[in-house]
Formats: C-alpha cells, structure tokens, sequence
C-alpha cells in the first residue's frame, strides 16, 4: 500500500514523514519523528496517556490516523517547556507531586494545558471535569488536581503582573 | 555563611534526609516527555513480535498453518511451540513451582493463551501476519467454576500432570486440584467453635482483578552473536531473578545476559512474573540476530498477564457473648487458572494468607487454602499488596463486621477490644507470624476522633428513620477499617522465589569531591527509590541526598537483589541501604580518626562528621574524609570508600493503619458516592512524608476501584468479559474523592532505621473501609455480606433482595 | 491493536464525497470523528478499504439558528456544540447532553453526524434528536431526502441511511421550555446503564403544553416515546401523571443483560432516570 507524504508542523517545527494511512499518529510521532513523551496506554481511547494537542483541541493520538492531521499543527509534552525553561504545569506536578510512575505524566500535562488556556480559573471541579479523559493509575489525582490548580493561580497573577 | 558556622539543625536540614518532604530527582524528565520505557527503545534493524493468541478457553490445537503469514512481505518467522521444543523452551518454570505453556503445546487452557510468536519488521506487518496465522482448533468443555473442578464430568484441564500425585506443594487429590496448604491447629480450631457462646459464620469472595498499570508488559531482547551476549530490557520488577530464570533457560551463562528495567509505567504486581513473550522475544533474537521488541496492548494485558485474587474465603469466627473474638476458621478455595503462576515466595502457596488473623488478638485459628485450576488466565499476583495479603485483611474485616452483627454490636468497639495490645509485641499469631511492633489503640482511637465517630453514627441512624418514612432514597455507610500488614519479604531462612533468598542489596560508592551514588537490587516502578534511598543514605553518611545518585535496574552494575514487589523495597533494600552506609561511616571513622590524630574511639559522628568528643572544633566531615581516603596513603586502610551489604531481614515488618470511608448510596440506581476518606497510616518511621502521602492516595484510588467495580470477569464459556478499559473499571478523576492522610509513628524494632513500608497499605487496608461502607449501609435492613465488586447493579441487586425497593 | 490496510480520501466537497462512496461501493467507509469506527478497525471488527474523510468538506461544519430552527452540520463537534452560546440559549438540553458524551479528547473529535449516524444504541444524541423532533438531511448523489430522527434508527447499526447516502444537516426547532438529559453510567466515558432526554414546556395555564420523551441504551434503538409524551401534554405535571408516562415508557424499552447489569436492574434504573429527567424538565420549564 502506498505510503503519503505527512507535513505537520510539530513543537513549532516542519517536519515531513511517509506514512501508510493506517498508521495512527501515536506511532508516526514515536516511532518515526522520535517524539516519545506521549504514550500508549490503553489503545482505545479511554487513557489519554496518549494525549496531544492538534490545532488548539486535546486529541488521543492513538484514535487518529496520521494522515488525518496532514498539515496540523502539533503540540506534544516536549514543545510545551524545555530544560531551561520549565513550563509552569511542570513545574507545579514536581512542586504538588503530581506524578509518579511518570507514564501519564505527558498526556495529562498536555491535557492540562490546553484546558487552562480554554478556562484560566477553574475550579477544582473543573479541573476534575477537564482532565477526567486521562487516566493515572499512581496518584488518585489529589495532588495532579492540586498541581493544576497552582498552576492556574500562577499563570493568572504572571498575566495580572 | 560557611559550612561549619551552620548551627546543628541546619546541617541536617541541609542533608534532606529522613523525614524531609523532599521533592522528587525522577521528575525533571517525566515531565518533560523524557521518560524512558521499554516501548520507547527504538534499535537499528529492530524487529517486532505479536501473539497469535486463543480465542477459546479449552481446546486442542490440532494444527497451525503458518504459510500464509510467512508469505507476507517483511514477516521473517513464526514459532510455535514445535519450533520452541528442540530448545526445551516450549514450557517455562512458573515461580510457584508449576510450569506454564509458552506456546500452546497441543491445547490451550485459557482465552487469550499464547500459541504463535510472529517476526516481523514493524509491528503493522506483525499484526497483519497474526492474522493470516491458520489455527485450527478442537473446542473442549470449559471449566471457569472451582467449585466444579473436582466434580466427576470436570473436565481435566492439566493433562501434562494428571497422573502427578504430589505437586510442588505437597499431594493433589485430583487432576485439577493444585495445593493443600493448611496452617494452625485445626483441631483445637474447631473445637473452640463447636464450645463457643458465639460463631458467626461468612463465606467472603474477594473477586478477579488485574494490576493494570498504564504501560502494559513488554521485552526487547538483543543477542549480540559477536560477543555471545544477550541483552533484555524489559517491565520486570524483578531484572535479577529474571536474569537468573533467562540463563536457567536458555543455557546462556549469567553472566552474560544483562537485564535492564529502564522507567517502569507502573508495575503493582503486574510485572513480577517472567511471561511467553519475554522468552519468546529472547528466542526470536537469538534465531534472527537481531533486537527484537514485544509489547503487548491493553486487551493482551488484561486477559493473559497475571491477574490478582480470585480467592473463595469460607470463614467462622467464634466469640464470647462479650465479644471477645476466640477462634477463627476459614478455608479458601483459590482459582489460580490454568496454570500456577502465582507470585508468591517458594514456601508459601497461599502467600502471607496466615496474616487473616489481623489486628486481633486470636488465640487459636487454623487456615487451610485449597488450589484449583480452571480456564483462566494464569497469575495471582499481589496486586498492590504484599502476598495475598489484601485477601487476609479482607477476610478478616469482613469478619469483624458480620461478627459484630451476631453480637449487635458496634464495629469500632468490637475491634477495640480484640485489638492486640501494645504491651503484647513482639506478638506471637497463632497462625505463626511475629508482629514487630504496633499500638493499635492510639491509631484506632485518633481515626475515630477525627472523623467524630459518634455523630457519624447517630447521623446514620436518622438517616435509616428518614429512609423508613420514605424522605430519602439514600442510606449512609461507614466503612471501618483497621489492618496489619506483612510485608519485607523476607528472613532468607523462609522466603525464597525459585530458590533465591529474598535478601536485597545496596552497594555505595562515594566519590572523592564527597558526592556518591548508590546502586540497589530493586527497581521503582513510581514509588521514588531515586529520591527516598538518598535520603536514607544522607542520614546515614552525612552527604546531602541531592549529592547522591541512586541507580537501580541494571544487573551489570546493580547488586543482586530480589526486586520491587510486596512493599519489600523499603524494608529490605532500605535496610541494606542503612547498613551498607553505616559501613562506609565505619570506615570514614577510622580515615577522620587518623586525619585528627586521635584514637578511633576518641571521634563521635555527629550528622554529616566525625568530631573529637569534648574538643567541637575538631572535626572532619565526611566531604573531607571521602578526599582524604582518595588522596592520602593511610596506614592500615585501603585506598577508596566503598561499601556492600546484602541485608537479610531479621523479620518481616508489619505496619498497619485505621482508615475510615463514609459514603452514601443510592438504593434505587446502586449509584454510591465516597462522601468522605479518612486514613491514618503507620509505617514506622517516615522517610518522605510527601512520597508517603502520595502513596496513600494513589493505593487507596486502587482499593476504590476494586472494591466499587474492577473485576476481570469470565462468561461460562471462559470469554473474558472485561479486556478492555470500557468495563474493567480505572475510575478517573471524576469518580475520584480527595483523601484525608494521618499517621501514627510505631518504628519497626528490627530495621536498621525503623521504617515498615506503605505503598501497598492504603490497597489492603482500603478495600474493606470500602466494602464495609457499602456493607454496613444495608445492615439495618438485614443484610449481612454481600460480596464485591460494589457496582450500581449488584447494590440495586442488594437494596432489591432486601425488599427496599417495594 | 493495529488496523489492516485502507486506502485514506479526503475530498473537498460534499458531491466529491458522494462520488467517491458511489464509485467505491461496499469498500468504502465515511469517517468523521472517528471515535467509534478506528477503535473498531484497531479491533479488525470493521476492515474497510477505503476510508472517506469528511473532515475538508467545510459546508458540513455549521451552527445555524433561523426562524426559529436550528440547522447543525454534521461535522460539528460535541466541543463546537458545548461551545456555542447560540446553542446554548435556543436548545440547552444539546449541551447538556453533549457533556454527558465520553470525555473531553473525545468531544474535540467526535462530531454529531456520526454520533446519530452511526446506529450505536450506546450513543447519547439519537435519543436526544428523537425528542427533539430532529430531521436528518440525507445526501446521495441523485439529491437529498429528509428522514425524521424518530423513523431513521432500525436496529443496532442499521439505520435508514443508504450506504452510498452521507448524513449531511441536522435540524430542529429552537427548544426553550424546560429540558433535562439524565444519565447513569458507571464512570465518565461510558455509554449509559439508562439515560432519558426530556423536554416540557409549561402552558399559560400552568399545565404541560409540550412534551417529549427519549431514552438511550435501552434497546437497540433510542426509544421515542410517543405514548408517554401525549398522555403528559396538556396535563398537570404530577405524581400520577410522571408514574404514568414512567410506567408507559418502561412498557416499551427491551433492554439487554452486559456488564452493566442484567435488564431487570436497567429497566428499574431507567424508571428511575427517567423520573427524575421529568421532574428536572418540569422544574426548569
């Protein structure tokens, strides 16, 4: 079968990649464009250790195939800080322990993140609403829910300052 | 301000050792995405294997077609187990004494079974080629109730061991029957119930559930043919004994064979055990030559990777009219599957069962436990529990509570008063097990008080009139839970795994600028060994934990050590840590002594050095004597600081806790909602107060979940039910309450820093306080047990049966 | 779970899209959002070998309301219609359905065209449209028909849709009375044990002008209830007339023993369900 030409334009950058159309973009993003922050947990869209952002929504990449993003813009864990510069979630789930096996970790900071640009201040129902397409098998979410609320606070008065 | 005008307390905050919240070394790369699983190894020329697996629960293979597979571009073979036989590798050792299938030779025993191993260049290709795999099958009748294993038309189910009388684990009395595993005095047992003023009588089935971490099971074998050297990363919780296991195999000498657990997404029991596709990635490297990598989906995990549980517990506990609890009886019929696989130390069939007596004081108990293979999946392992350690607590909890409805009694009080007391340790169980150390009284009664027990019961009650006047549909549980724990396993003299002493090992080398690392026989799989061994260390040498890495994981660097599994990295490995840095201080001692012309007896260590006693203002710390022990030829002392121990633990520890959960059910749509979580937590002295808290909620959304909906549940043709994570039940953050976390501080009398152990606590002491909430919301109505999961429908069911619903 | 192997189209036009499924025949498949049919391909459950995207056909991506009408494509997201103030003021019950819908990833993606298009018992929106009224515009390449929401669902996966048809616009009238969706499910993400879309509108008078009843996973269909819907317009919302129309629609649901419980529990629980959607509608209407 024919492979096609991906471009997608991921952390900011333009990549192109061959790929059969069946291949789902979990494994273009990790197995061809090394990008192996997002993970695969359950393969049935009920996990979102997978989770990415395409085009401004929170998307299972495992439930996507590549070639349906054709010319998307991706963000993944990796493009949202870097060792210089954490983002505020990360640095807030290290700060609240929001994590522990680490294996959730990328797509609910990726979930995360957009749900904080979509409602800047939400409260911890919200949050717990907002986040409820990821699961974390580690923490019961207290401190994952804690860290994203710090978050808001601190991007809130960043903005406010 | 220099080191030395620093006062006292803040060299040893500075230290960031015992007791400190300190914030995790191991997330700076989780949260960036730069984690490292085994699916994200990636190698040249790396290939991909797939399972060709049964869809039938029993049956004959009659043959496999593989042609049409190997047709298929980019597929470069397929084993069955005819091509695994020549290498005596079609069957494996399980590590409870029986063996396993790992590929179906001539039949398959359960839905999911592994029967070809399929190479090929990616994984697309591979599933494609799984396929075009022909297999043809003759269908055999299904046994999936123990209770009809021994039954004259059960079907045998081990044919390769039907005419073995004596197992691994003493004599079978039938082809499907496993073990007899029997404990205490049975006689003097019945006899007290027979006499007793009271004998409430319980058969309690704590239900099949899966360990489900969110990365799944997966390999990636490399044979080097050049060097004679196989390589294996892999989700193994144990990498040693699994390094062991692959050379008995595979006749690859030990040494060379390196095992490598990288980051491990979870592991809760799940990644104990040495799976088919481990030995079959292990052989397809050694045929092709080149790395190959398996890793299982989430169904594959769920229907063939060890499952937890699936224990019938038939219990009689007899008391005085009083209430004082005087025996306790129970037989427990354990469905291990088609094969036994359990993960349990050789001795020890049932596991820590023998812990069912808990927190009371019972004089006189006998525990038998029966094994039987059906159609399941093989496993049983501990789940988030030190060995069949969460049955026992659940076992006896439940016990407790339908006692205390016989007797009429309050359940808080009934527990009180059969509590041991903290004047009975070290206590003797009549089941054979010695408790460390606890005070139960003081945990018990804060947990009450903190959650204002008697109001939460007059609450209850008024509930129940409102109820009955028809004012509300929802009745109000309380959920007591009081647990002791075993765990650290274990005394080598006891406890082995395939013949390995369940020692761990830490071995620390301290660097000449004063900095270390530490390499340890465990692996974290989340727990945060990275973190929490330093601050043992730090404590123990006087080197900050920030100037100390720990690394575990590697059989080529790490010493060997038994893994991470039943709570055992704290109590053993911890402990080995502890000794091997006060062996690195016995040295320093001797350099520092030297290096201040004294006498070795004549410096004292005081938090990060050595100090000449009665002179303060002489003194070396350990950043001067690590130097020093580089730099300066010393009389008598060899060069370096270095030290290795292998702790063998004197005894297991036994931390336990009182937790309470408070929820209100809805008897018209089963629905329940945890209104309030209250758990109190002793595991002796406290490493990490902030791991520890963490720990705790996370064990307690996994007793959640098991005890309100997670099960692995079978048709009666052996179809799985639940192989997905639609119905097997991960609750989410929704379903999900906020805990409240306590603690009581009993240190264990026997470990070196007197810790115990806690990231299995919150499971086993959880899913009674949830069971019993449920439970003790339907007591007013009559009911006595009802067993788990507590799903809408079976609580509806309940709420029917008992007429609520009319 | 990997899929086998397709061939992927994404034309720019509704006509394009037509002609494709017409030229391809029995081996196509439309895709929308996607979130019932990969998992399904991931399964090999469904093997189609050509799918057609309709995601580059813009005219299906629309929230419109005119003239007391509100016309949705078909491509429009569950987020889009959470979304939509507009949505929010003429028909809120769309909303508060669409949050009852899987989770958050899954509602960026999953559209409503294929959530009523696909024939799934399990899905939400069916139910809701059937008491909406809703008509579903069907496209083929000979023209456009409109098939009402309460005679389009046939059995479980078969629906009035011809293969060669693509589900284009969804329309109904603006819908301000009083409203209720209730769902019991067992976790978020779930497809609901019972869940009843409700709508009341309150008379001058005081009494029930309007009423419509659906339920959803209840048989293999979503269940309008045409009987309980009439009894309860033009009557006083009380505890007899509920218990009526409860009983009534309780008398034609049929559903099936999963593991969600055996059917005597989810025809209790949707009693339940249902009651308590009546009694929500009433009070907002």
């Amino acid at each position: 079968m024919t492979k096609a030409t991906i471009s997608l334009n991921v952390n900011g950058q333009t990549v192109e990649t061959q790929a059969e159309p069946r291949e789902l973009l979990i494994h273009v993003l990790r197995e061809q464009l090394e990008i192996t922050g997002p993970h695969i947990g359950c393969e049935t869209s009920h996990c979102g250790a997978c989770t990415v952002e395409i085009d401004g929504r929170s998307v299972k990449s495992c439930t996507i195939f590549a070639v349906q993003a054709q010319g998307s813009e991706i963000t993944t864990i990796e493009g949202l800080g870097n060792p210089d510069k954490l983002h505020v979630l990360q640095e807030k789930f290290k700060e609240h322990h929001g994590l522990q096996c680490g294996f959730c970790t990328p797509g609910m900071i990726t979930r995360a993140h957009r749900l904080l640009i979509e409602n800047p201040n939400p409260t911890e129902e919200e949050v717990r609403f907002g986040i409820s397409g990821n699961l974390c098998r580690c923490t019961g979410y207290q401190n994952i829910v804690k860290a994203i609320l710090a978050a808001a606070s601190e991007l809130n008065e960043t903005e406010v300052a | 301000m220099s080191v030395e005008a620093k006062t006292l307390e803040e060299r040893q905050a500075a230290l960031k050792g015992l007791g400190t919240s300190r914030k995790r070394v191991e997330d700076a790369r989780f949260t960036q995405g730069k984690g490292n699983y085994v699916d994200d190894l990636k190698m040249p020329d790396m290939l991909f294997g797939d399972f060709v697996r049964s869809q039938h629960a029993h049956a004959y293979v009659k043959s496999i077609d593989t042609t049409e597979a190997m047709a298929l571009p980019g597929v470069i073979a397929v084993l069955t187990a005819a091509d695994l036989e020549p290498l005596n590798l079609h069957w494996m050792p399980t590590l409870a004494g029986d063996k396993q299938m790992v590929l179906a030779d001539g039949k398959v025993l359960f839905q999911g079974q592994e029967v070809a191993f399929v190479i090929a260049e990616d994984r697309y290709i591979a599933a494609d080629a799984v396929d075009l795999v022909k297999v043809e099958y003759e269908e055999l009748p299904v046994l999936v109730d123990p209770f009809k294993a021994e039954l004259p038309d059960a079907p045998i189910l081990r044919e390769d061991i039907a005419d073995q009388k004596e197992g691994a684990h003493g004599p079978r009395r039938h082809p499907n029957h496993i073990f007899t595993w029997e404990q205490g005095d049975k006689a003097a047992t019945e006899s007290i119930l027979e006499s007793a003023a009271v004998v409430a009588e319980e058969t309690v089935y704590y239900h099949r559930t899966h360990p489900c971490p969110l990365e799944t099971c997966g390999a990636v074998a490399s044979m080097d043919k050049v060097n004679g050297k196989l390589t294996l990363w892999g989700t193994f919780q144990a990498p040693h004994v699994v390094r062991t296991v692959a050379s008995m195999l595979s006749g690859i000498a030990e040494h060379n064979i390196r095992v490598v657990s990288p980051d491990i997404g979870g592991g809760f029991g799940n990644k104990v055990g040495v799976y088919p596709g481990y030995i079959c990635a292990i052989v397809a490297s050694i045929v092709t030559g080149k790395p190959v990598k398996w890793v299982e989906d989430r169904m594959e995990n769920l229907t063939s990777t060890a499952f937890a549980r699936d224990y019938w517990m038939q219990g009689k506990i007899a008391a005085t009219a009083e209430g004082k609890i005087t025996g306790l009886w129970c037989h427990t019929t354990a469905d291990h599957g088609a094969f036994d696989a359990c993960a349990d130390p050789t001795k020890y069939p049932a596991g820590f069962m023998s812990i069912c007596t808990g927190s009371y004081d019972i004089p006189t108990a006998y525990l038998a436990v029966d094994g039987i293979y059906t159609n399941k999946a093989p496993g049983g392992v501990a789940y988030r529990c030190s060995f069949r350690v969460t049955e026992a607590a659940y076992f006896i909890e439940r016990m407790i509570e339908v006692l205390a409805i016989k007797l009429d009694m309050d359940a808080a009080e009934l527990r009180r008063i059969n509590f041991i007391k903290k004047e009975q340790f070290p206590y003797q169980s009549a089941l054979g097990w010695e408790y460390d150390s606890g005070d139960y009284h003081t945990a018990w009664d804060k947990a009450l008080k903190a959650v204002d027990y008697p109001a939460l019961r007059e609450e209850q009650a008024a509930r129940v009139e409102e109820f009955k006047a028809g004012k509300t549909r929802k009745l109000m549980g309380i959920g007591l839970s009081h647990f002791t724990e075993i765990v650290g396993a274990g005394p080598v003299k006891n406890c082995d795994i395939l013949g390995m002493g369940m020692f761990d090992s830490c071995e620390i080398r301290i660097h000449p600028t004063g900095s270390a690392i530490a390499r340890l026989g465990t692996i974290s799989q989340g727990q945060g060994h990275a973190t929490t061994f330093a601050q043992i260390l730090a404590s123990e040498i006087g080197i900050s934990a920030d100037d100390i890495t720990i690394e575990e994981g590697d059989t080529d660097t790490a010493p060997y050590g038994l893994g991470t599994y039943g709570s055992r990295s704290t109590p053993v490995a911890g402990a080995a840590t502890a000794m091997a840095g006060r062996k690195i201080r016995a040295k320093a001692q001797m350099i520092a002594a030297y290096m201040l012309e004294v006498h070795d007896n004549d410096v004292e260590w005081e938090v990060d050095r050595f100090v000449v006693k009665g002179a303060p203002e002489r003194f070396k710390t350990m950043k001067e004597i690590a130097f020093a022990s580089y730099t300066q030829a010393i009389p008598g002392i060899e060069p370096g600081l270095e030290a290795v121990s292998y702790y063998d633990p004197p005894n297991m520890t036994y931390p336990f806790g009182a937790y309470i959960a408070v929820m209100d059910i809805d008897v018209d749509t089963g629905v329940t909602e945890i209104r309030q979580f209250y758990a109190l937590d002793d595991c002796g002295t406290r490493i990490n107060p902030m791991i520890i808290e963490g720990q705790v909620h996370g064990g307690l959304t996994e007793a959640l979940a098991i005890a309100l909906g997670q099960e692995i549940a079978y048709d009666e043709l052996g179809n799985v039910k639940t192989g997905s994570l639609m119905d097997f039940f991960i609750p989410t953050s929704w379903e999900t309450p906020n805990y409240v976390t306590d603690f009581t501080e009993t240190p264990s009398p026997h470990h070196p820093i007197g810790a115990k152990g806690v990231g299995e606590s919150p499971n086993v002491g959880g899913v009674p306080a949830f069971s019993n909430a449920i439970n003790d919301a339907f007591r007013a109505f009559g009911s006595t047990h009802t067993n788990m999961p507590h799903d809408h429908w079976r609580i509806w069911k309940t709420a029917n049966d008992l007429g609520l619903h009319a | 779970m990997i899929p086998g192997r397709f061939d992927y189209h994404q034309p720019d036009s509704l006509t394009a899209a037509l002609t494709l499924l017409n030229d391809l025949g029995d081996d196509a498949r439309v895709i929308a959002g996607g979130h019932s049919l990969i998992p399904m391909m991931k399964l090999r459950l469904a093997m189609p070998e050509h799918l057609v995207d309709l995601k580059a056909i813009s005219d299906l991506k629309h929230i419109t309301v005119k003239d007391g009408s509100i016309s949705i494509g078909a491509m429009t997201t569950q987020a889009e219609l959470i979304g939509s103030a507009e949505l929010a003021l003429s028909a809120p019950i769309v909303k508060e359905t669409a949050l009852q819908i899987a989770d958050p990833q899954i509602r960026y993606q999953g559209t409503i065209g294929g959530n009523v298009a696909n024939g799934d018992p399990g899905n939400d929106m069916p139910a809701l449209m059937q008491c909406l009224d809703a008509e579903f515009q069907l496209s083929g390449l000979d023209g456009q028909r409109t098939v009402k929401a309460r005679e389009f669902y046939e059995a479980a996966y078969f629906t009035a849709r011809d293969d060669l048809e693509i589900l284009t616009e969804i329309v109904f009238p603006v819908c301000t009375g009083g409203y209720a969706y209730e769902k019991q499910k067992r976790k978020i993400g779930d497809y609901a044990t019972a869940a009843a879309a409700v709508l009341l509108t309150r008379g001058a008078d005081g009494s029930c002008s309007h009423a419509s009843i659906a339920l959803t996973n209840l048989a293999d269909t979503p269940i309008y209830c045409e009987d309980a819907s009439k009894a309860l317009m033009n009557s006083g919302i009380d505890d007899a007339s509920i218990a009526a129309a409860v009983k009534s629609c309780l008398e034609i649901i049929d559903p099936v023993d999963d593991n969600r419980g055996p059917a005597a529990f989810k025809k209790h629980a949707a009693g339940i369900v249902l009651k308590r959607a009546i009694d929500n509608a009433w009070s907002r209407a």
